[in-house]
């Protein structure tokens, strides 16, 4: 079951629509999210993002993957926001980041990553002018996208190496290998982005 | 085929205080369709290997491709030779296995669609094709080595020069990219510790502590290899 959110092959309308008008719809539904307010709001946005999964042919499960990683976070913002300003402001931003999140999901769920690529290259070419390069901040992205599976790798070894010598939890003991592990892996990706002509 | 040449090679590494030999005057030149490469860990084949594309310029005297220098034409240099890299998953930079094929030819001048008929043709070869939607970190070992293969065999490159591909592998696998490479019309250039890997190759060299000291037959450069292994 693929809970990275990394594409999955398919030939649903959503699928099929352009990579430029999803990024598009999702940059706009970021931007009307601070207009989201009210229990009713949010739950028709999860009733319509639910439909689309379904149009994508992915099933609820998937979509409640997506969300999963961040269940501990969302506690604690629920919590804080519902101390803090009240119980409906906790709804409401709990609600805006789950929507986000599945829409987030949705698009990489159902498109290429070489065709998001294309389009954030498309949209970064006025750029240049100020120094940026759109084929380097692309080839970002998908390294970041690439390294996601990579990363959850090396944490489940990391825990296993923990655990087959007989080692409670222990945050150092953790991260030190999990960030070696992670350096030296950046360190090959340089080497072998050179070797297939990435200056 | 093209033709490969060393001349007074060394190399170091390291600050000046702890500089450390990895690779010293080596002189040698080849155009041998298949070359194997042996040694022992540490002795400087993985530095041979990187001198081959550039990756790494010597710190003294020349290494040339086609009498282009790799420290004066890297790029073309890079274009011309392939390199495979032990663990493939450094090597694999898009999710899915026909994008990362696809990534070595962003730069061509092929159209959407040539690009797209070549990679298909490339997966067919390797026996991918019906992987090419799969993300690659959900391939078995031997798959990701085949992908890593394809991807920088799509540029078609004049040599390819392969680091240890089949350390990480089972025998299964590693005699699977054997036969691979075995098929490839391209010249390779192999380091590997898997012998049985090198007994159809023209030509094996053999380094030990920074040097090589041997270049031989498959036959002749096992059994000094051997000797030297204890």
């Amino acid at each position: 079951m693929n809970d990275l959110g990394l594409f999955v092959p398919g030939s649903s309308p959503v699928h099929r629509l352009p990579a430029g008008v999803k990024l598009g719809a999702l940059v706009a539904l970021g931007v009307a999210s601070i207009l989201l307010e009210g229990v009713v709001a949010i739950v028709v946005g999860l009733i319509v993002l639910l439909g689309l999964f379904a149009l994508a042919g992915f099933t609820p499960l998937l979509a409640w993957r997506q969300v999963k990683p961040l269940r501990w976070i969302l506690l604690f913002i629920a919590v804080f926001q519902g101390w803090a300003r009240g119980w409906e402001a906790a709804v409401d931003i709990v609600g805006v980041i789950v929507l986000l999140v599945l829409a987030a999901s949705l698009v990489t769920l159902t498109t290429r990553t070489s065709a998001l690529v294309d389009v954030i290259v498309v949209v970064l070419r006025p750029l240049r002018f100020l120094g940026v390069k759109p084929e380097r901040v692309g080839l970002l992205i998908a390294l970041g996208i690439r390294a996601v599976p990579i990363a959850v790798g090396f944490s489940a070894e990391v825990r296993d190496a923990q655990r087959a010598r007989g080692l409670g939890p222990s945050p150092r003991a953790y991260a030190a290998p999990l960030i070696v592990k992670s350096l030296r892996h950046a360190d090959a990706v340089g080497e072998a982005l050179v070797a297939r002509g990435i200056e | 085929m093209p033709v490969v040449e060393l001349t007074g090679v060394s190399h170091q590494f390291g600050e000046a205080s702890a500089r450390r030999t990895v690779l010293a005057d080596v002189n040698v030149r080849f155009s041998e369709s298949r070359v194997g490469v042996l040694g022992a860990n540490g002795s400087g084949k993985s530095t041979f290997a990187r001198l081959l594309n550039g990756l790494i310029i010597p710190t003294q005297g020349d290494v040339t491709v086609d009498e282009l220098s790799t420290a004066r034409h890297g790029r073309e240099i890079r274009r011309r030779v392939g390199f495979c890299f032990t663990d493939p998953d450094a090597q694999i930079v898009m999710p899915t296995v026909g994008e990362d094929v696809a990534f070595s030819l962003r730069s061509s001048d092929l159209s959407k669609e040539q690009v797209a008929e070549r990679v298909a043709q490339v997966l067919g070869q390797f026996g991918l094709a019906d992987l090419a939607d799969r993300p690659s970190h959900l391939l078995s070992g031997g798959q990701k080595q085949l992908l890593a293969l394809a991807a920088v065999l799509v540029s078609e490159p004049n040599l390819v020069v392969m680091d240890e591909p089949t350390t990480l592998l089972d025998m299964r696998n590693s005699r699977m990219i054997g036969d691979y490479v075995s098929g490839l019309e391209t010249q390779v250039v192999l380091v590997t510790h898997h012998l049985e890997l090198l007994d159809s190759f023209d030509r094996v060299l053999v380094f030990d502590e920074a040097r090589l000291v041997c270049d031989d037959t498959p036959a002749a450069a096992i059994e000094h290899y051997r000797r030297l292994m204890g």
